[in-house]
């Protein structure tokens, strides 16, 4: 009998096309996987596993290229799975990609809209700056990270943008500052009136965002990356407590109203596992120091 | 042994299930129950009188063949107990399992009546795993018809839909959103209570067989849409089941801690997190967990619970308890669970209802606030109505809790079905006899019709659709 997956299904798996490394930390990955790349939206996830053993890991799409058939993911190595995920190359496979998941962003033309992607949400603010600017948006966007090296796509963002604005914490590059800074500074001038804000980045950087233009009262999305299982609806482990009740990140998200979101149960529910990921990746590099010291005794 | 007088047979005692010891297995996820051997297996099948008129047929939603299986099962053949079996049922090793037997077969047992009904269920176990191991009646597929079916799901019911209809001829492709098939069978039901490997086992053998095609990591409504689908395929069936989780709606239920029954077991069951961490995925189990309802999602969310506190937090003094607001008479679970769960150790606070969670400084839970219910009149259900007791309010201390109260169906499947119609419950309107929907080449069965319901009942719409649907096919294709 068959132990783990069903053999006959587990299917030959998806396949690494093409790897880019934006970091010491940030891997980009091109997958072939036509049959999301054909209905993959801007603000849209997907669910990836590397293998039989893997978590299930959500991750928001960073591009897509229907004609190739690829969706490319971008990811920042911070727990067990994404260290290894890491580790492949092109040629290797994914065990699962599923999606495109989620609502896509309502694409349209609001007028002036500013995009704030900070540190690895540059990735899924940059499709969403993209179609927007289609629309006939005039695009502002701010991109930001902690230090320079931490920053990527910023001629990406450029050539989606009317105005790019670019800060790092240390001023390694750009203006020293947070992202939320020159966010304010517009919406203080009222010099062009700034239809709705998009912010991907972590959920502290979200929530300041949301802090900083509550004030003003202008729109603003934020696409929320919680904890989750299967990503449709089932487990409801990414409900997310908003102001008017509860929702699921996965199936009435990834985006939701900023000022509606309950930022402090948000970020509580994001730590739940934080022990539990310190022994997966103990556990994991322990075990990759003893392959490298096997390696070197030559067994 | 020569043939037995019907007092004869009445007089040999009902034979018990052979399992783990409990605390053992408290520790293991292995299978609690181990199975019949021949010999036991045989003696239990003398003691069916082979009715006349078998009411324990009328008790199973698929009518299995039961005192034709177990006649030739006595006389030690075992290749016809298969093929017996196989007319009605293709999942024996199962349905054996998973089965609420004492209200169904075994309740309806004419031996019920006057002592211990047949261990039908044990016997149909025993005749599964006989095939798994023996494979004595391969399933034939027949000339191809040239047709194509899809199916949505490969759950219980879409199982049973794709291997009639793959036997019938029809080309069948299932897709499934998780990226293994098998639905509640693998992510729901426990490992100790329903093997993994049987379900691999069987899902293999359909593959192999029949050529059915499994399109795992498909999310039917995201990845492709029911219209999409019924442009493609000349028949559709809709096997989603019913995986949205109900949360109550009481204070505190978006704690640090509060989790439905689906996420735990997912993690457990799916992602198999009781081996973490070699598997990546975890769960978190504290020392005192309760689950809230009586079902049988309940009772596996509590008897993993156990486990996991045995295997993570080793303390002596860890407690799982079952909160549930009516009585032991109403508790919905399937006896044998409720049985193996006291065994291990699970505490039952009945006539008990959550009014409130209450959280500590980080946003855990610490505590759950509860009332103390009596019994009322009955309600429409049938059951008694439980009726709070004012003032009756008291705390427990928990920092677990997992809401086992029930599941809808999920709403993605209903992206791009226009003509679709749906209850207030969100289940699929559909005709109870075919299972035919409100949109022309869509059928439906299952949990996604019903609600949250059995194995076996979703089994046998599984089956009712496919007959329908091949008539449609090969008859009329009029809607």
């Amino acid at each position: 009998m068959v132990q783990s997956d069903s053999a006959a299904v587990t299917a030959a798996g998806y396949k690494i096309l093409s790897k880019e490394i934006l970091s010491d930390v940030t891997k980009l990955m091109v997958v072939e996987v036509p049959q999301v790349a054909a209905k993959a939206k801007a603000g849209q996830f997907v669910i990836v596993r590397i293998d039989e053993k893997g978590e299930r890991i959500p991750l928001t799409i960073a591009d897509y290229d229907r004609k190739a058939g690829t969706i490319t993911i971008i990811f920042q190595e911070v727990g067990k799975s994404t260290i290894q995920m890491g580790k492949l190359n092109p040629g290797d496979r994914l065990s699962t990609f599923a999606g495109p998941l989620g609502h896509p962003t309502e694409i349209k033309n609001y007028g002036t809209i500013v995009c704030v992607g900070g540190g690895v949400g540059i990735a899924p603010i940059y499709p969403i700056t993209r179609s927007l600017k289609e629309a006939g948006n005039r695009v502002i966007s701010i991109i930001g990270a902690r230090t320079k090296d931490l920053l990527f796509w910023e001629d990406k963002m450029r050539a989606v943008s009317d105005e790019l604005i670019i800060c790092t914490d240390d001023g390694s590059y750009g203006r020293k500052c947070l992202v939320t800074d020159p966010l304010k500074e517009m919406l203080e001038s009222k010099s062009e009136n700034i239809a709705h804000i998009w912010a991907i980045g972590p959920a502290i950087m979200m929530k300041f965002v949301a802090a900083t233009t509550k004030p003003f009262n202008a729109p603003t999305t934020v696409s929320l990356n919680t904890i989750m299982i299967d990503g449709t609806g089932m487990c409801g482990g990414c409900r997310v407590p908003l102001a008017d009740g509860a929702q699921f990140v996965c199936v009435d998200g990834p985006e939701f109203d900023g000022h509606k979101v309950d930022w402090s149960s948000l970020m509580s529910r994001l730590s739940f596992y934080k022990e539990e990921e310190k022994v997966a990746v103990d556990q994991y590099k322990h075990k990759c120091n003893l392959d490298i010291a096997l390696e070197k005794e030559g067994k | 042994m020569a043939e037995l007088t019907a007092k004869q047979r009445m007089q040999i005692p009902r034979h018990d299930m052979p399992v783990q010891d409990e605390v053992i297995r408290s520790g293991n996820f292995e299978e609690v129950a181990t199975g019949y051997s021949f010999e036991t297996a045989k003696e239990e099948a003398e003691r069916c009188l082979q009715c006349k008129k078998p009411a324990c047929v009328q008790g199973c939603p698929v009518g299995v063949r039961i005192p034709q299986f177990i006649k030739a099962l006595r006389e030690g053949d075992m290749a016809k107990a298969v093929q017996e079996m196989k007319v009605k049922n293709n999942l024996p090793a199962i349905c054996g399992r998973v089965c609420p037997q004492e209200t169904q077969c075994e309740g309806k047992c004419i031996l019920a009546k006057k002592g211990e009904s047949v261990a039908i269920g044990r016997l149909e176990r025993y005749v599964g795993d006989y095939e798994l191991q023996h494979r004595t009646c391969p399933l034939v597929k027949a000339n191809a018809t040239g047709k194509r079916v899809a199916i949505a799901g490969t759950g219980p019911a879409g199982l049973t839909c794709a291997v009639d209809l793959g036997r019938l001829g029809h080309d069948v492709t299932m897709f499934e959103s998780l990226h293994g098939p098998g639905g509640v069978l693998i992510y729901g039901i426990p490992e100790f209570r329903l093997p993994k490997a049987v379900v691999h086992s069987e899902v293999d053998y359909a593959i192999k067989c029949l050529g059915i095609d499994i399109k795992t990591d498909y999310i039917i409504g995201r990845t492709l849409t029911l219209g999409e689908i019924v442009d493609q395929y000349d028949a559709v069936f809709l096997g989603t089941g019913a995986g949205l989780p109900s949360f109550m709606r009481i204070p505190g239920i978006n704690l640090n801690g509060v989790m439905s029954a689906n996420e735990f077991l997912t993690r457990v069951n799916l992602m198999k997190s009781y081996l973490f961490p070699e598997y990546d995925t975890p769960t978190k189990v504290g020392k005192k967990v309760a689950v809230i309802g009586a079902g049988n999602v309940a009772m596996d969310a509590a008897r993993c619970s156990v486990r996991l506190q045995k295997l993570f937090t080793k303390n002596a003094t860890d407690q799982v308890h079952i909160v549930y607001r009516r009585s032991m008479e109403e508790v919905p679970a399937r006896g044998e669970e409720v049985h193996h769960a006291q065994e291990e150790g699970v505490i039952f606070d009945l006539l008990t209802n959550p009014v409130e969670i209450i959280g500590d400084d980080k946003g855990a839970v610490k505590a759950m606030r509860c009332i103390r219910m009596e019994l009322g009149e009955p309600d429409a259900s049938g059951r008694r109505r439980p009726v709070p007791i004012p003032g009756s309010e008291f705390e427990i201390e928990v920092d677990t809790v997992i809401v086992a109260l029930g599941t809808s169906p999920n709403p993605l499947v209903f992206i791009d079905a226009d003509g679709l119609e749906r209850t207030k419950w969100g289940t699929t309107v559909a005709d109870e006899a075919t299972g035919r929907t409100t949109k022309p080449k869509v059928w439906a069965g299952g949990d996604v019709m019903t609600g949250a319901a059995t194995v076996i009942s979703a089994m046998g719409a599984g089956k009712r659709s496919a007959a329908d649907m091949h008539k449609f096919m090969m008859e009329s294709a009029s809607w």
